[in-house]
């Protein structure tokens, strides 16, 4: 009898818990909806405050709508950047860069900046999507600087620039997010996406030609992680390696979670590849590295990874001397020296990732941006979101980074991509930084 | 009647035996067998790897499975006794690799590292295994002993609920960040032992490995705790009948299974260099596979279960999977893990060393 109304209760309580998850979950997928789809006509400004305030429409609406900012009110922006986890630096990095240039350019029109979000991209697509969603939730955002990774720039593009709003990133390369710069657009293209960092399209191709001509080797190994970024990069690597002449004996792949890399790094060996080249993460590029050395018949080969593994905790492994990265050129001009002043000022370390002035110019573009697609209505400043883009594409900007023009899937860099050497003597990723092998620009490699 | 009663069962159950599920069971078995069996012919026929590397695969995979069946035994014990799934083991492996991290990180500054690497290795081991049992014993008492008697699926859950605050905890405590275990100089390199080429970090995790087990079958067996043990995973209420004071018991369990954990976790840190609050989860889930196929309940059974499995995810991908030449065929490790297990359940239902604890059960 007990167990009998027990169960009964059970079986009421579970009912009620269903109903009541059923009416939370309509009313939760309502406001996504709203929230989400965002149709280019219904602007982002139909529950916002300050339209009671201001007059009855801005001058030209455009599809995106408008940002409206009442006198007083600051611009909202927000970062969309990993700080957590173990490629936090990368991301970290770019954060501080933002505040320097929030600092730096004071004010817009009168105006406040205010970095009103910085979310965690948690370099995958979940952290993307996540944080995406949160900053496009408050309608005052213009624009987001991010994401660190491209695997969270895949849905974040997706998510940010269906609500009108731009993502401009730093440090994103993946092809799929803009073009394969032959003409062709990226599967994960969204017209509103920008960035500031190189096209890998461009750095595949400088470490393949560095391993063909400088190297000279012409059996080599390529292992990604499944990653957009990782994928994008090798498979751009192998196309341009081929082109060369040469053979990719083995192009494999492992997870970003997985530790035992021996069996992967056997079928490496038996395929007799003279270079591993693995752009990847930490901590999968850790134990590639370490277990590397123990593998019978990879005693003599080169490993070669990218800008992803360029970390103090990487370099510092004993297995991971005379690795050779590439990875994008820091820039030498007065400029950047100022701002890296600025950095060590502010956060007591020189730049801990290679994406710092990337991430700056970023931030400044979409001021410019936003500066040059503003009226002032009443002292209410209205922002147009088609005119953001608009202004975007057709700028030049001259940068830390040099001098950045969009193309038309949102490629704004003009790369030049070192290949970079960690020795003996480099102690930490600065120093490695600093001992330049090659450089390669976009017009030595063709593009 | 009785006896006429089973004179007709036993006909018809072996007529039952023919039915089309069996038929369809039998036909799947068959199709396994011959796509593995292709799979490993086009592959092996290929020359793509030799002799040599074949070997060092199954090396790699008996040092990895070696730690599962030492994280398994936890498992397979605490099932044996209280019949439900403690997912909280994971995190009990971690917290001994992460407390082996902090002692091994202390003992390197000191000269004792270098000058005596034998004893270091033990100090980080038994500071592995101390506190893991600690853990181990702490969850029991908070998490499982008030759920004594309620339904098993109850102290189900709440083992998952436990394994989110440890590892929480433990980020907590120690950040999310990578932690880099410190090198032992003596254990870099290979040993030749037999004509094979080993490397010493894997003789030391499988020697240690084996001991451990060995050490727990013994005690299992000959030791009159260990004899309560199997009285209560038994019956436990006829063993309490007995005088046996079965609460003590499956703390005793928890504290071995929670000590092997530990010692996993220090061999897992020697291996594999490089750990977070998070890395528990994949070798707990991977260890709870190597119970399930060795035949959940039963000790030997988690043993080889684990070696299995750390053979099947180590060679599997490189003999079947490349054989059909699938692409980033390593990629799929853990796809392989987890066929295996579907195919040994396909084929022993209850597991490799199953059989006998469910009849003896039934």
């Amino acid at each position: 009898m007990k167990t009998k109304r027990g169960l009964k209760l059970l079986a009421l309580l579970a009912v009620i818990s269903l109903v009541l998850a059923a009416c939370g979950g309509g009313e939760g997928g309502d406001t996504t909806t709203t929230a989400g789809v965002d149709e280019p006509t219904t602007t982002a400004m139909v529950d916002e405050p300050t339209t009671t305030v201001g007059e009855e429409e801005p001058t030209e609406p455009s599809e995106l709508g408008t940002v409206e900012v009442a006198e007083g009110e600051p611009i909202k922006i927000a970062t969309l950047q990993v700080i957590s986890g173990p490629n936090a630096s990368l991301g970290t990095d770019q954060v501080r860069a933002v505040e320097i240039a929030v600092a730096d350019r004071g004010e817009i029109l009168g105006h406040p900046i205010e970095i009103a979000f910085q979310e965690d991209d948690l370099c995958d697509a979940e952290g993307g999507q996540t944080g995406a969603t949160r900053i496009i939730a408050d309608p005052q955002v213009v624009g987001v600087v991010g994401t660190s990774c491209s695997g969270a720039g895949v849905p974040a593009s997706n998510v940010v620039t269906s609500a009108g709003r731009v993502l401009i990133s730093g440090s994103n390369t993946s092809p799929v997010l803009t073009s394969d710069l032959a003409g062709n657009v990226g599967p994960e293209y969204h017209p509103g996406y920008f960035r500031t960092a190189h096209n890998d399209a461009i750095q595949g191709a400088a470490a393949a030609t560095f391993v063909f001509e400088e190297l000279g080797l012409s059996n080599v190994a390529t292992i990604n992680d499944g990653d957009p970024y990782t994928q994008g990069l090798t498979s751009s690597f192998e196309s341009a390696f081929a082109d060369l002449g040469g053979t990719i004996v083995i192009s494999t792949a492992v997870t970003a979670d997985q530790t035992d890399m021996r069996p992967v790094l056997t079928e490496v060996a038996a395929a007799g590849a003279e270079l591993v080249f693995f752009p990847i993460f930490q901590p999968a590029g850790d134990f590639i590295a370490e277990q590397a050395a123990e593998v019978a018949g990879l005693e003599e080969t080169i490993l070669m990874g990218a800008d992803g593994l360029l970390s103090d905790t990487f370099v510092a492994l004993p297995q991971a001397e005379g690795m050779y990265f590439s990875g994008p050129s820091t820039p030498e001009t007065p400029e950047y020296a100022d701002f890296l002043a600025k950095y060590e000022a502010a956060y007591g370390e020189p730049p801990i990732a290679p994406f710092n002035g990337h991430a700056y110019d970023a931030t400044n573009m979409l001021f410019d941006a936003i500066e040059t697609s503003s009226t002032d209505d009443g002292g209410t400043l209205v922002i147009d979101l088609q005119g953001v883009r608009d202004a975007l594409h057709s700028m030049t900007y001259e940068g830390l980074t040099g001098t950045l023009a969009c193309d038309e899937f949102g490629d704004c860099a003009a790369p030049s991509i070192n290949i970079l050497q960690n020795t003996a003597d480099t102690a930490d990723v600065a120093a490695v930084f600093a001992n330049v092998l090659t450089t390669y620009t976009s017009e030595d490699l063709g593009f | 009647m009785a006896q006429a009663a089973t004179v007709d069962v036993r006909p018809t159950r072996r007529a039952s035996r023919i039915t089309p599920v069996n038929i369809f069971l039998w036909g799947l078995r068959i199709a396994v067998l011959v796509v593995i069996l292709y799979g490993s012919y086009l592959s092996i026929s290929s020359g793509r790897l030799s002799a040599s590397q074949w070997r060092d695969l199954i090396v790699f995979g008996v040092s990895t499975g070696s730690v599962y069946s030492l994280i398994a035994l936890g498992y397979t014990m605490v099932y044996g006794v209280l019949r439900f799934i403690n997912f909280a083991h994971g995190e009990v492996f971690m917290i001994g690799a992460m407390t082996a991290f902090f002692v091994a990180n202390g003992l390197a500054t000191t000269s004792l590292w270098v000058a005596n690497p034998a004893v270091s290795l033990l100090i980080v081991m038994v500071s592995a295994m101390v506190a893991s049992t600690s853990v181990a014993v702490i969850v029991e008492r908070i998490a499982y002993r008030p759920l004594r008697g309620s339904p098993r699926l109850i102290p189900l859950i709440t083992s998952i609920g436990a394994s989110f605050t440890l590892q929480y905890l433990m980020r907590g405590l120690v950040g999310p960040g990578n932690k880099a275990f410190p090198r032992m100089e003596p254990l870099r390199g290979s040993w030749e032992i037999a004509g094979f080429v080993i490397l010493r970090s894997q003789v030391v995790v499988i020697v240690a490995a084996l001991t451990m087990m060995l050490g727990l079958y013994m005690f299992v067996e000959r030791t009159r705790t260990g004899k309560s043990m199997r009285a209560v995973s038994e019956d436990p209420e006829t063993a309490a009948l007995m005088g046996i004071d079965v609460d003590k018991t499956i703390v005793k369990v928890f504290a071995i299974g929670g000590a092997m954990a530990g010692v996993a976790g220090a061999l897992w840190g020697l291996v594999f260099p490089s750990l977070n609050f998070f890395s528990g989860f994949l070798p707990g889930i991977k260890a709870f596979t190597s119970a399930v196929l060795g035949g959940i309940g039963n000790i030997v059974g988690a043993m080889l279960g684990g070696v299995s499995l750390g053979v099947f995810e180590s060679v599997g991908p490189s003999l079947v999977l490349a054989g059909y030449g699938i692409p980033a065929f390593s990629q799929l490790k853990d796809v392989v893990a987890y066929a295996a297990l579907v195919m040994v359940l396909i084929f022993r239902p209850t597991g490799i060393l199953g059989e006998r604890l469910a009849q003896e059960r039934g």
